[in-house]
C-alpha cells in the first residue's frame, strides 16, 4: 500500500486555516483602541497638524513655541500635514487607523460632516465653555458651522473671501479703466471680459478651474450664488437652494462665459493669472502676497444681476477650521491650547503672518492697526463680515460632486442645457439631503 | 525532449516503487510532522513570508472588499462600533444600475480595444528593431524606457502642452484640428488617455520583448532564410511564435494595468472630462469610496471590476493557448 502523504486537501485547508487565522488577527487589530473616559479633562503632551504652506507654517511654530514656554509639562508637538491627494483623503485614512493627531488646522467644513459620521471628532460643545467661545469669538456667522444636531464639530478658525482680483496692466491694454473696471454687473463683466479678449491683452478673461473635482464649483457659480441669493447656502434644511431664478441666472451668466470662449475649458497646469493667460481670477486674501511681485492687481466684489452696493454682497468664505479628534487622550490640554491658539493676540499674529481673515467678530476694528498699515487687505476684512460656508449637511462631498457634474456638463461645456441639468441635481440633491 | 529512465531513478513515492517495497512490508504511519507540512517542512518555512505578505496584502484586502460589497459599511474611527447591516446584491444594484458606472466601464472597454493591441505591435516591432545591430541601439532602448520610469505627474505635464487647443500639436494641424482640442473633446478624450498610457508604457513591454527575442534560435531564422523567406516571412513565422509566451504575459499585464486606469483621466483630463467622457472604474471608487465615504459602492464597483478581468484575462489565455497547439 501507498505510504500516505499529507492530503492536497488537507493541505488546502491548513493554509486556508492559517489565512483565515490571519483575517482574524487582522480584524482584531482594526477594531481595536479606543479613548479613554477621562479624556476629556485630561492633561499632557499632545500632538497637531497644521497646513504646509509657508506662511501657516511660520504662524504655526510661533504659536507652538509660545505655548510650550508657558506650558512645559504640556508641550505642543506640530507637524505640517502629511501629503496626500487632499487632506481630507489625509485625515480620513488617519481617523480609520487610529492615528490622527488632537488637533488638525486645516479641517474643511465640507469634510466635517463626513469626519463626525465616521465617529472621528470630538464634540467641541461638550465642554463646558465650549458653545459659548466659539459663538462668542465668532458671532452670527458661527452658526454656519454647527451641525445638524445644534452642537460644534470644529472650531471656526480663518476665512478667506473670494473676490475678482484683476490684472492692471492687461486690463489698460485692453482698454479698460483699471481704475474702476466695469465689473458689477452681468452684463458689465460680459463685456469687459469681452474687451479683453477680443484686444487680445490676454487669451481668457478668467479660468476658474474646469475639471469635475467635487470642490471646484466653490470658485465659480458658489461665490456668484451666494452674492445674488442675499447669502444663501447651496443646501438648506434638507432642500437645495440654487434651482431658482438667482441660481439660474448665475449658471447663465458663466454658460456664456464658456460659449464666448472667454474663459478656457481646458485644464491649465500652472497659474493662469501670474502668468497673464487670464486677466481676472477668483481668489481670496492670501493671493495679496502671492501675486504683490507678479502682477499689477485690483480687487473688486464678485458680480451680481443688478450690480449691489460693495457692502451687501455676500461671497463664498473658503474657510478652513480646527478639528479635535477622537483618538486625542489629553483633550484638556488640547482644548486649552485651541483657545490659546484662537485668542484675540494668535488671531492677530495669524493675520499678520498670512493675510488670512480670523473668523471673529469685527475684524477690521479690532486690528485697525494692521489694517492702516495693510489698506488692501481691508475689503477683504470687510467681506469676511459676510461669508456663505458650504452647507453642514449628510452626503456633503456627494452633494458638491453632483452639483459640479452637472455644472461641467450643462455650463462648461455646453452638452446639456442649463435649466435641466440643475433641475435633475436639485431632484439628486435633496434625495442625498434628506438621507441622515 | 525524452527523459531516460536509466538516468532518472523511479521516484520512491511512485507508484511501481511502491508496489515493489509495499509487497509484505507492512503499513507503517507517516509522522504527523510530515503529514501536516510534507517531506520537506522547509520549503514551507521558506515560502511563508511570501505566503503571509500574499495574504495580508492581497487576500486579506480582496477578502474584506468583497464583505464591504455586501453590507452597508463605512469607516469609523478605532473603538466606534456601528452595525455594518447585511444588504444582500443592494449594493450591486446601485452602481449597475448607475448610467455614470457603465460608461466608466464602456470608457475601458473602448481603451483597451486601443491601447492592447497598439501596446502588443509597437512594443514587439519596435524590440525586434531594437534586437538588431542599429546605430544608437543602446540610446534608443534608454529613450523608450524613460517615459515608463518617469512619474505621471510630470509627462502629463507635456502632454497637456503638446494636445492643449493652442498646443504644438494644433499649430501644425492648423484648420485640420479637432475643435474641441483633444482633451477635451468627448470623442477624442478617451483615445488620447489610450495613446498616452501605449507611449507611456512601452519601453517597458519592449523590455519584456527584448528579453524574450534573446531565446529565439538564430538557426531558425537562418533555416528560414535558406528556405527562401523574407524579413516579413521570417518575422511572422519565426520571431512572432517564438515570443509567444512574451506576448500573452504582455497582453495579460496591458489588460490588467489598463482596467485600473486612474491617474491619466484624474490628471489628463481633469477628473475624467469632459462631462464624463473619460471616467473609469477606478476613479469612480475613488470619488466614492475615499471622498464620498461610501466604501460598499466602492466595493461593489471594484468586485466587478475584477470579475470582468478575470474573465477577459481567462478568454486572453484560451485563445493564446489555443494558438500555441
Amino acid at each position: 500500500m501507498r505510504p500516505s502523504r499529507p492530503s492536497r486537501r488537507y493541505r488546502h485547508g491548513l493554509a486556508a486555516a492559517v489565512l483565515a487565522g490571519a483575517i482574524v488577527v487582522l480584524t482584531a487589530c482594526g477594531s481595536s483602541g479606543g479613548g479613554s473616559t477621562d479624556a476629556a479633562s485630561a492633561h499632557g503632551p499632545i500632538k497637531i497638524w497644521y497646513s504646509n504652506n509657508e506662511q501657516e507654517i511660520a504662524w504655526g511654530k510661533q504659536v507652538v513655541d509660545a505655548w510650550n514656554t508657558a506650558h512645559p509639562t504640556e508641550q505642543v508637538t506640530a507637524e505640517q500635514i502629511p501629503t496626500g491627494k487632499s487632506s481630507e483623503d489625509v485625515i480620513g485614512a488617519a481617523i480609520t487607523a487610529g492615528t490622527e493627531p488632537c488637533l488638525i488646522y486645516n479641517t474643511s467644513p465640507a469634510a466635517v460632516p463626513g469626519f463626525q459620521k465616521q465617529g472621528g471628532l470630538i464634540d467641541l460643545s461638550s465642554f463646558p465653555d465650549g458653545t459659548s467661545y466659539i459663538e462668542t469669538r465668532t458671532g452670527a456667522l458661527a452658526k454656519q458651522y454647527a451641525s445638524t444636531d445644534g452642537h460644534y464639530y470644529q472650531m471656526p478658525w480663518k476665512s478667506n473671501p473670494v473676490m475678482i482680483f484683476y490684472n492692471k496692466d492687461l486690463l489698460t491694454k485692453a482698454g479698460v479703466d483699471p481704475t474702476k473696471p466695469p465689473l458689477a454687473t452681468y452684463d458689465e463683466f460680459l463685456a469687459t471680459a469681452k474687451k479683453i479678449v477680443d484686444s487680445g491683452a490676454a487669451p481668457y478673461a478668467i479660468y476658474p478651474a474646469p475639471s469635475s473635482e467635487f470642490y471646484q464649483s466653490w470658485f465659480d457659480f458658489y461665490p456668484l450664488f451666494a452674492a445674488a441669493s442675499g447669502g444663501k447656502q447651496l443646501v438648506a434644511d434638507g432642500k437645495s437652494q440654487f434651482n431658482t431664478p438667482e441660481g439660474l441666472a448665475v449658471a447663465n451668466f458663466w454658460q456664456q462665459i464658456y460659449a464666448q470662449k472667454l474663459a478656457g475649458n481646458e485644464t491649465y497646469t500652472g497659474d493662469a493669472f501670474a502668468d497673464g493667460k487670464a486677466a481676472m481670477a477668483i481668489v481670496g486674501p492670501w493671493a495679496i502676497a502671492v501675486y504683490k511681485d507678479k502682477v499689477n492687481w485690483g480687487v473688486a466684489p464678485v458680480p451680481t444681476a443688478t450690480g449691489m452696493k460693495a457692502d451687501q454682497i455676500h461671497t463664498f468664505s473658503d474657510a478652513k477650521n480646527v478639528g479635535m479628534y477622537a483618538s486625542c487622550t489629553n483633550q484638556g490640554t488640547a482644548w486649552d491650547f485651541l483657545k490659546f491658539s484662537t485668542s484675540q493676540e494668535q488671531d492677530g499674529q495669524l493675520l499678520t503672518l498670512t493675510g488670512q481673515m480670523p473668523l471673529r467678530t469685527d475684524v477690521p476694528a479690532t486690528y485697525a492697526d494692521y489694517f492702516a498699515k495693510n489698506p488692501d487687505y481691508k475689503l477683504f476684512a470687510e467681506q469676511a463680515a459676510r461669508t456663505v460656508e458650504v452647507p453642514n449637511t449628510a452626503n456633503s462631498v456627494e452633494i458638491w460632486q453632483t452639483f459640479r457634474d452637472a455644472w461641467t456638463s450643462a455650463v462648461i461645456f455646453g452638452k446639456s442645457g442649463v435649466q435641466q441639468a440643475m433641475t435633475d441635481a436639485a431632484t439628486k440633491i435633496d434625495q442625498l439631503a434628506s438621507q441622515k | 525532449m525524452t527523459t531516460s529512465a536509466t538516468r532518472s531513478p523511479v521516484p520512491r513515492d511512485h507508484p511501481a516503487a511502491q508496489a515493489a517495497g509495499g509487497a509484505g512490508g507492512g503499513q507503517h504511519r507517516t509522522p504527523l510532522v510530515t503529514r501536516l507540512f510534507g517531506r520537506q517542512p522547509i520549503g514551507m518555512l521558506l515560502a511563508a513570508p511570501y505566503a503571509v505578505f500574499i495574504a495580508v496584502i492581497f487576500a486579506y484586502p480582496i477578502g474584506f472588499a468583497v464583505y464591504m460589497s455586501f453590507t452597508d459599511y463605512y469607516f469609523t474611527a478605532p473603538g466606534v462600533t456601528v452595525p455594518h447591516p447585511f444588504v444582500g446584491f443592494d449594493n450591486y444594484k446601485t452602481v449597475l444600475t448607475d448610467p455614470a458606472v457603465l460608461a466608466s466601464f464602456g470608457h475601458v472597454g473602448i481603451f483597451l480595444i486601443l491601447n492592447v493591441p497598439l501596446t502588443v505591435a509597437l512594443s514587439l516591432g519596435l524590440a525586434v528593431a531594437l534586437n538588431r545591430a542599429i546605430h544608437f541601439r543602446t540610446f534608443f532602448r534608454a529613450a523608450y524606457y524613460v517615459p515608463y520610469v518617469t512619474a505621471s505627474v510630470a509627462v502629463v505635464a507635456v502632454w497637456l502642452f503638446l494636445f492643449s487647443s493652442t498646443g504644438l500639436v494644433n499649430q501644425i494641424l492648423g484648420p485640420l484640428a479637432p475643435d474641441p482640442s483633444w482633451l477635451v473633446n468627448s470623442v477624442w478624450a478617451m483615445p488620447m488617455i489610450a495613446l498616452f498610457v501605449t507611449w507611456k508604457q512601452l519601453g517597458f513591454f519592449i523590455l519584456l520583448y527584448l528579453a524574450a527575442l534573446q531565446n529565439v534560435p538564430k538557426e531558425l531564422y537562418e533555416s528560414a532564410s535558406v528556405d527562401g523567406a523574407g524579413a516579413w516571412r521570417s518575422f511572422r513565422s519565426v520571431t512572432v511564435p517564438g515570443v509567444r509566451q512574451a506576448t500573452a504575459l504582455v497582453l495579460l499585464l496591458a489588460i490588467v494595468t489598463g482596467a485600473n486606469l486612474f491617474t491619466e483621466p484624474y490628471l489628463l483630463t481633469g477628473g475624467g472630462g469632459p462631462d464624463g467622457a473619460s471616467t473609469t472604474p477606478v476613479l469612480l471608487m475613488y470619488q466614492q469610496g475615499i471622498q464620498q465615504g461610501k466604501p460598499s459602492t466602492a466595493s461593489a464597483i471594484g468586485v466587478v471590476l475584477v470579475i470582468l478581468v478575470l474573465i477577459v484575462a481567462l478568454v486572453n489565455r484560451r485563445l493564446t493557448e489555443r494558438s500555441e497547439r
